[in-house]
Order: C-alpha cells, then sequence, then structure tokens
C-alpha cells in the first residue's frame, strides 16, 4: 500500500493563507469593499486624498474594534448585544468621574477596565453556568446598563471628559509630510487587529473556534468550554471598554452615545462572512466587514441620503448576509 | 390456494439499504394473533431497521407487509398508526409536561361542542388502564411525574386507544428496574390474552425464553431462522445470532510486546450506572470490553475519561490515585478516550484537519501545542490519511479517515492509557485495518489499551483478555481467543454464576 503524506509544502501554506482569508463565505466582503471605495472615488475623487482616507481611518475605528469583540464572541456560537449600552455607560462613567480633572484620566481609565471585565465576566458566567442563552443574557446586560445609567445621571450625562482622554479618540501624531495626521485610533485598530489576529492562532484561539464549531467534541477532547466562553465575552466587553474611549474622545458625551453600536457590530460580523452559531470565518474578516458598514454609510453621505437610513440598510444587510451564508454552505456541503 | 387464517402481520421478502449498504435482505417474518414474537440478533443485525419499516419511518425497498391477508402501503406513520401498527420506541414520544389522558389522545383530541372533551379522555384513560389491570397511574398526572416503566405503560395504552392489533417494541426493559420488569411481563402478556400480536425486540436471552411463543433471529440484515421458544435452548439461539468463523484478519501482536506494569486500576469503581467495576490494565495490555448496548461499556470510558465519572471507588494511574473530575484533568493524567460518536463528539466538522488534530493540545496542552503540532504530519502519514491537504475541512473527509484524524489527535498527546470506544464504526476495511495495526503499535510502546466493540469479532481477535458487561456490572472474564459463544451467553445474562474465567 502507498503511504500518502498529506501536503504542506510552503507554496501550499501561501495559498492556504489566501483561501482562508478570501474563501468560506469572506472573500464576498473584501470584493464589496472595493466596489463601494471606487463608487465613493468617483463621485468625490477628493476622497482619495490622504487625509480625508485617515479621516475615515478615524472614524471606523471604534467600530472595527467592537467587530472584533463581537467576532470573539460569535465565533465561539454566542451573541453579545451588550456591546452598544457598555459603550454608552463607560462614556458615561468617565464624564461624569473624570469631570474635566486631567489627573483623574488615568484611575478612571483603569476603572473602566475594571468594569468592562466585571460586564463581560458576568455576561460569561450567565451564558455557560447558569445555561441563560446569551442573546436572553445580553439583551438583559443591555437593558440593565441603559437604565442604570440613566438612573444614575438623571437621564443626562453630567461631567467632562479630560484633554488626555480625548486624545487618543481625536489625535495623532501631528504635522507629517503628505498624510499631516496620523490618528492614534488608527494605530490603536491596527494593533488591536494584529493582535486579535496573533490570538486566532494561539492555542486559546483555536479552541475558541473549534468549541463554536462543536461544544460536545471540544468538551470531548479536554476543553473547558464554559472558561473558554467566558473569556470571549471578556474580550469582547473590554474591546467595547477600548472602544467608549475613542468614541468619548472622537464625539463627546452626549446620551445617545453607544446607541444602536451592537447592530453595527453584529452587522460587520456578519457581513463579514462569519456565521452566526459559531465556529467559521476570519476576525480579518470581520474587520474589513466593519471598514465595509462604515464606508456603504460614507456612500450615502456623499449621495446626500438622509442618515435614517441607516438601520433599515443596516437590517437588510443582516438578512442578506446571513441568507447568503447560509445558501452557500448548503450548495457546498457534499 | 389461500391459507385459512392469515397471519395478523407478515411481512414478506422485505429489504432496505443505506447510501448503498444493505441493511436489510429478503426479511420474511410472520406474526400470528394471540403471539408475542421475538426479534432477536447482535447490534448492527438490522432489527431496528425492520422495526422502522413496520412503523412507517422509512420504506422499504423491497418486498411487502400484509396486515390480516390484505397489502398495505406504511408511507407515514400516521399511516401505520390508522392500520393498527403501533410501535413502543425506546426514546418514548410523550410530552414531559401533559396529563397522562392528554399524551392518550395527543392529536386525536375527543371534541364535543367544539372544545376538547377532557373528561371523556379522562374517562376513557382510565378505563384502558383498569382493562390492563394497572393501578397507580392517574389520569390528570404529568407524564414528568411518573416512572420510566409507568411511562412505558402510557405508551402502550396510546397504542391501545387507538384500536392498535400490532404492537412493536423495542428494547422496552433496556431503562427499567428489575421490579418494573415484572410490571411491563404482566402488561405484554394481557396484550397476547387481548388477542393482539406483539413483536419484541430484545437482547435479553431471560426474557424471551420468560415471555415470548416464537423468535426470529437476524443476522447482517439478513433471517436466519424462526424458531418456536419450546423447541430451543439459550446456547442455539446464540449460535444463531453469532454463527460465523471468526476471521484471520487481525494483526498478530508484534514481537517483543509484553505485559509491563499496571498502568490503570479502578477498584469498586460504581456510579448511578454502574456498580463494583474492578479492573487493571497493565502497559502494552489490550483489554477488552464486551456486553450488549447499555451494558456499560460507553459509561465505563466516560467514567475513566471525567464526563460522568465514577462516584464510589478509586482509579490509579501507574499506582497514584487520581481524581478523574473532568476530561481535561483525564488527559492531563495521560489518558485518551476515542468516543464511539465520531461526528458529534469526536470532531469539529467544519474546522481543518490541523486544526481537529490539534484540539486537544490547544485545549488542554497549551504550552506543548506547537511542539506535539510538529508530529501531527508524521501521525497522518503512518495512519495512511487520505486528504488534499492538512487545511481541507474534515467533514469533506471519509469515515475512515476521519477516524484516523481522530486518532492522530490522541497520539499527539502521548497517551498513557488510550479507550477506544467503537473505533471501527462505519469506517471502511483499508481503515480498520489501519486502526488494528495502530492497536498493537500502541500495545507494543507500552500504552495501556481498553477496547470497547459490538462487533465480538474484533474484541476476541484483537485483546490479551476481555470483561464482559451485563448491566453495569462486570460478570465475567474471559482469556484471549475465547468463542463468540462465550462471550454473548455472559453478554445476555443467561450465565447467572457471576464471575467466571472459562
Amino acid at each position: 500500500m502507498t503511504r500518502t503524506a498529506v501536503p504542506t509544502a510552503p507554496g501550499r501554506i501561501a495559498r492556504e493563507a489566501v483561501s482562508r482569508l478570501v474563501g468560506g463565505g469572506s472573500g464576498t466582503v473584501f470584493a464589496l469593499l472595493i466596489l463601494i471605495f471606487a463608487v465613493i472615488f468617483a463621485i468625490n475623487p477628493s476622497f482619495a486624498q490622504p487625509p480625508s482616507m485617515l479621516a475615515f481611518a478615524k472614524q471606523a475605528a471604534p467600530l472595527v474594534i467592537l467587530a472584533v469583540g463581537q467576532y470573539f464572541v460569535i465565533v465561539s456560537g454566542e451573541l453579545d448585544l451588550s456591546v452598544g449600552s457598555l459603550v454608552g455607560a463607560q462614556v458615561v462613567i468617565a464624564a461624569k468621574l473624570i469631570d474635566g480633572e486631567e489627573s483623574r484620566t488615568v484611575p478612571v481609565i483603569l476603572l473602566m477596565i475594571a468594569f468592562g471585565a466585571l460586564v463581560g465576566l458576568v455576561n460569561g458566567l450567565v451564558t455557560t453556568v447558569l445555561r441563560v442563552p446569551s442573546i436572553i443574557t445580553t439583551l438583559g446586560t443591555m437593558l440593565v446598563l441603559y437604565g442604570a445609567i440613566r438612573l444614575w445621571t438623571g437621564g443626562a450625562p453630567t461631567g467632562a471628559l479630560s484633554e488626555a482622554f480625548r486624545r487618543p479618540g481625536r489625535g495623532g501624531i501631528e504635522d507629517l509630510p503628505v498624510i499631516g495626521q496620523l490618528p492614534w485610533a488608527l494605530l490603536i485598530a491596527l494593533a488591536v487587529g494584529a493582535a486579535a489576529l496573533a490570538l486566532t492562532r494561539s492555542p486559546y484561539g483555536r479552541t475558541l473556534i473549534a468549541t463554536g464549531d462543536n461544544d460536545t467534541a471540544a468538551a470531548f477532547s479536554g476543553a473547558r468550554v464554559w472558561r473558554v466562553r467566558t473569556t470571549a465575552f471578556v474580550l469582547s466587553s473590554l474591546l467595547a471598554t477600548a472602544a467608549s474611549i475613542l468614541i468619548g474622545g472622537f464625539a463627546g458625551v452626549t446620551a445617545q452615545v453607544g446607541d444602536g453600536l451592537e447592530f453595527m457590530a453584529i452587522t460587520a460580523v456578519v457581513l463579514g462572512g462569519v456565521v452566526l452559531g459559531g465556529g467559521r470565518g476570519t476576525v480579518i474578516a470581520a474587520m474589513a466587514g466593519a471598514l465595509t458598514v462604515e464606508a456603504l454609510f460614507t456612500l450615502f453621505n456623499q449621495l446626500f441620503l438622509p442618515s435614517t437610513i441607516q438601520p433599515t440598510v443596516q437590517g437588510l444587510i443582516i438578512i442578506a448576509a446571513v441568507g447568503y451564508a447560509a445558501r452557500q454552505r448548503s450548495t457546498r456541503s457534499p | 390456494m389461500n391459507a385459512p387464517d392469515p397471519p395478523l402481520l407478515r411481512m414478506s421478502g422485505i429489504g432496505k439499504s443505506f447510501f448503498g449498504v444493505n441493511v436489510l435482505e429478503g426479511i420474511d417474518l410472520d406474526v400470528r394473533s394471540g403471539e408475542v414474537h421475538a426479534l432477536v440478533g447482535e447490534n448492527g443485525a438490522g432489527k431496528s431497521t425492520l422495526m422502522k419499516i413496520l412503523a412507517g419511518v422509512h420504506p422499504a425497498d423491497t418486498g411487502h407487509i400484509e396486515l390480516s391477508g390484505e397489502r398495505v402501503e406504511f408511507s407515514h406513520p400516521v399511516r401505520a398508526q390508522q392500520a393498527g401498527v403501533s410501535t413502543v420506541f425506546q426514546e418514548f414520544n410523550l410530552l414531559p409536561e401533559r396529563t397522562v389522558a392528554e399524551n392518550v389522545y395527543l392529536g386525536r383530541e375527543p371534541v364535543r361542542r367544539g372544545r376538547v372533551n377532557a373528561r371523556g379522555m379522562a374517562d376513557d384513560t382510565a378505563g384502558l388502564l383498569d382493562e390492563l389491570g394497572i393501578t397507580g397511574i392517574s389520569p390528570h398526572a404529568a407524564v414528568r411525574t411518573l416512572s420510566v416503566a409507568q411511562q412505558q405503560i402510557v405508551e402502550v395504552v396510546k397504542a391501545l386507544s387507538s384500536d392498535a392489533r400490532i404492537i412493536s417494541m423495542d428494547e422496552p426493559t433496556a431503562a427499567l428496574a428489575d421490579h418494573e420488569v415484572e410490571l411491563l411481563y404482566r402488561l405484554v402478556r394481557r396484550l397476547r390474552d387481548r388477542g393482539m400480536a406483539v413483536l419484541y425486540v430484545s437482547h435479553r436471552l431471560k426474557e424471551i425464553f420468560d415471555l415470548c411463543d416464537r423468535a426470529t433471529v437476524l443476522k447482517d440484515g439478513r433471517r436466519v431462522d424462526t424458531v418456536p421458544i419450546s423447541a430451543t435452548t439459550p446456547t442455539e439461539l446464540i449460535r444463531m445470532m453469532v454463527g460465523r468463523p471468526i476471521s484471520t484478519f487481525f494483526p498478530d501482536p508484534i514481537e517483543g510486546t509484553r505485559p509491563g506494569p499496571v498502568r490503570l486500576e479502578v477498584a469498586q469503581g460504581g456510579n448511578d450506572r454502574l456498580d463494583g467495576i474492578d479492573m487493571q490494565v497493565r502497559g502494552g495490555e489490550i483489554v477488552g470490553l464486551a456486553g450488549l448496548q447499555g451494558s456499560g461499556r460507553t459509561e465505563i470510558a466516560h467514567a475513566l475519561f471525567g464526563i460522568a465519572r465514577f462516584t464510589r471507588g478509586e482509579v490509579r494511574v501507574d499506582g497514584r490515585r487520581v481524581a478523574l473530575r473532568s476530561p481535561t484533568r483525564a488527559v492531563r493524567e495521560g489518558i485518551a478516550l476515542v468516543t464511539e460518536d465520531r461526528k458529534t463528539q469526536g470532531l469539529a466538522l467544519s474546522q481543518s484537519v490541523l486544526a481537529n488534530g490539534r484540539l486537544v493540545l490547544d485545549s488542554v496542552l497549551p504550552f506543548r501545542a506547537r511542539s506535539g503540532a510538529r508530529r501531527l504530519p508524521g501521525f497522518f502519514t503512518s495512519l495512511e490519511l487520505v486528504a488534499r491537504d492538512t487545511a481541507q475541512e474534515v467533514r469533506f473527509l471519509s469515515g475512515g479517515n476521519q477516524q484516523k484524524v481522530v486518532l492522530a489527535k490522541w497520539l499527539a498527546t502521548e497517551p498513557k492509557i488510550i479507550v477506544l470506544d467503537e473505533p471501527t464504526r462505519g469506517i471502511d476495511v483499508g481503515a480498520k485495518r489501519a486502526v488494528y495495526t495502530l492497536i498493537r503499535e500502541l500495545a507494543a510502546a507500552g500504552v495501556a489499551i481498553v477496547l470497547i466493540s459490538s462487533e465480538l469479532q474484533e474484541v476476541i481477535g484483537l485483546a490479551d483478555r476481555v470483561l464482559v458487561l451485563h448491566d453495569g456490572r462486570i460478570f465475567g472474564e474471559l482469556p484471549a481467543g475465547a468463542s463468540e459463544e462465550a462471550v454473548m451467553s455472559l453478554a445476555t445474562g443467561s450465565h447467572n454464576n457471576g464471575r467466571e474465567v472459562a
């Protein structure tokens, strides 16, 4: 009998990397992203200038970061609806506690990180240990945070953010030739993306994706499923905290901050071809999904469409993307 | 010429194949009114498929069914029910939160003035229970409050209320305690006395000799014979069920394989499914676990792997007492489990060959994952895995190649003890051979091996010793090369003399 070696040659690896990036229902998002930018550039050629592109990146960074967090939860087979409310809560907490005092910036940020981790831990443990479906757990957390913040602030946010707090969202490395400002937000988003990519290739990330695919098989392979999934929720909440710092800095404090962000993040991830129910899709595609959503809304701006059209379009995208993925998967099966 | 009295049920020439594999071929079966007819055979002989054809769950590919001489087609379970054929499956189709009466009349509730006639329904149910001489079940009780035996009675009453003439029961005692079995016996005898035909599927020879009038023996999808129970003996029935020579398909032990010190030791292990389990497995030794489905084979595997752990007794690995509280702990102790259900428990089907191969390393031994993963291609090669490349998703592989991925996943952890639960189920002959060779190689490397299989030949052909389980206990121990008859007679509980060494 001939011994059939399973090839793992270097040429293969490169091709694998490309096919993994583009395949599995994720290829479409890159094509869509390029198409939308082509249309934007055609309508408004000045948008292709580096400063406009960097401004776009600055604006899109928070959603990219949220999409990374949502990716970890979705690929593990769960859903996190609480991130929008958490972003809102964190910005309001920051404004109220900092109250314009520069010296409080760092302690308050540390407190926000602890609070974010706590919210993720609660989401994760309620879902895995108490076996409440995550859609219900995080819907509950979303309402609790939403209500608690309004109760605490009496309806309107008070206080003010410090200059140092606002720098990551607004500032950057200034006075560079050609491009002008290189936003911190872009650098942070790139760092998050790189770390996320490394994480998905780490033993934890591999276990997370396998758990999302088949948690029984993961458990029978020795994975502690509850710990794996809870960690994903904590990551999601911590990334939402990071996003809240950028959003607070970029847009300031309002009562509406964070509203609807959870659905934007889910739209982004789903658009990236990441399958609800877990186990399929890449974090790169999820980030590309976030950029695509932002690009689409930018395009609507260019076309002078009212911003109120956004929720409708998001709803259509979610349904179409999930339907497309389901169809593609059923035709791909043997 | 017409027979004077056609049997109540006649199945002739029934054949069925799934995905090109013949599961049943040319089965003839007659069941008369007032008869309890046993359907016996080893696991995989085709009993369940035949029952499902009778119940209208699967259509037969060939042959036909006659009821009282009239030909019928069951295109749907409801059609079978309407024709008077009811089936009580192992998993009950009862709604736990509804009452007994509501379950009995589910889907055909009596209606009076546009509303469900709840009282009439309850009264009729009570009448049927009375007729069967059943006490202690109220028509108003919620089904979830009943014991398993009582739920089974509700299933039977449900069948009766739809004027069933033929009732088939799939392993009805599998889930019952000893004292409940007696209740079932009484019920079956009453059904027989009412002139119904009962088709009784069971592994347990004692029940068949206690209860049945005739038995039809199936083997590998064919009918071996139909015999009156009064004219046969348990030994003969077993011979009919097994009846084949052991092939020389199994590789011999590798030169120099010697039992080493005891690696795995279980003393008086027990939980709610197992009791008094004593076993020792030496390094390099292959210990077979034989027994019928539900006898506790898989339960031992799960207990050793920390899934449904032993609540009594102790487990030692290399002489050291260990607490196998979870699969994670079991893996850390050097135990591997190849599960019986590859697709739901063994593999993440949408992930790549490599990801599945790394899964145990990634989830339990992350610091060894990188170095362990480097050795995977070697395992894939020596197992002769056929895949496009290591990035291919395992769902596209054949059953045999999927099993090789599962095996490679465990080899990568360098286990001291490996438990193989049905390692060759549903895989082709070539892959089987690869699995057998691997088992021999592991033994030569000093791994302690526990081999579970429904295929007796496999256990007998490979194991150094065979422990036979029955009802969650070790019923006997047989040396290498024991006959299938000896194993079966212990497994079916017809030898009741406890632990014996033949």
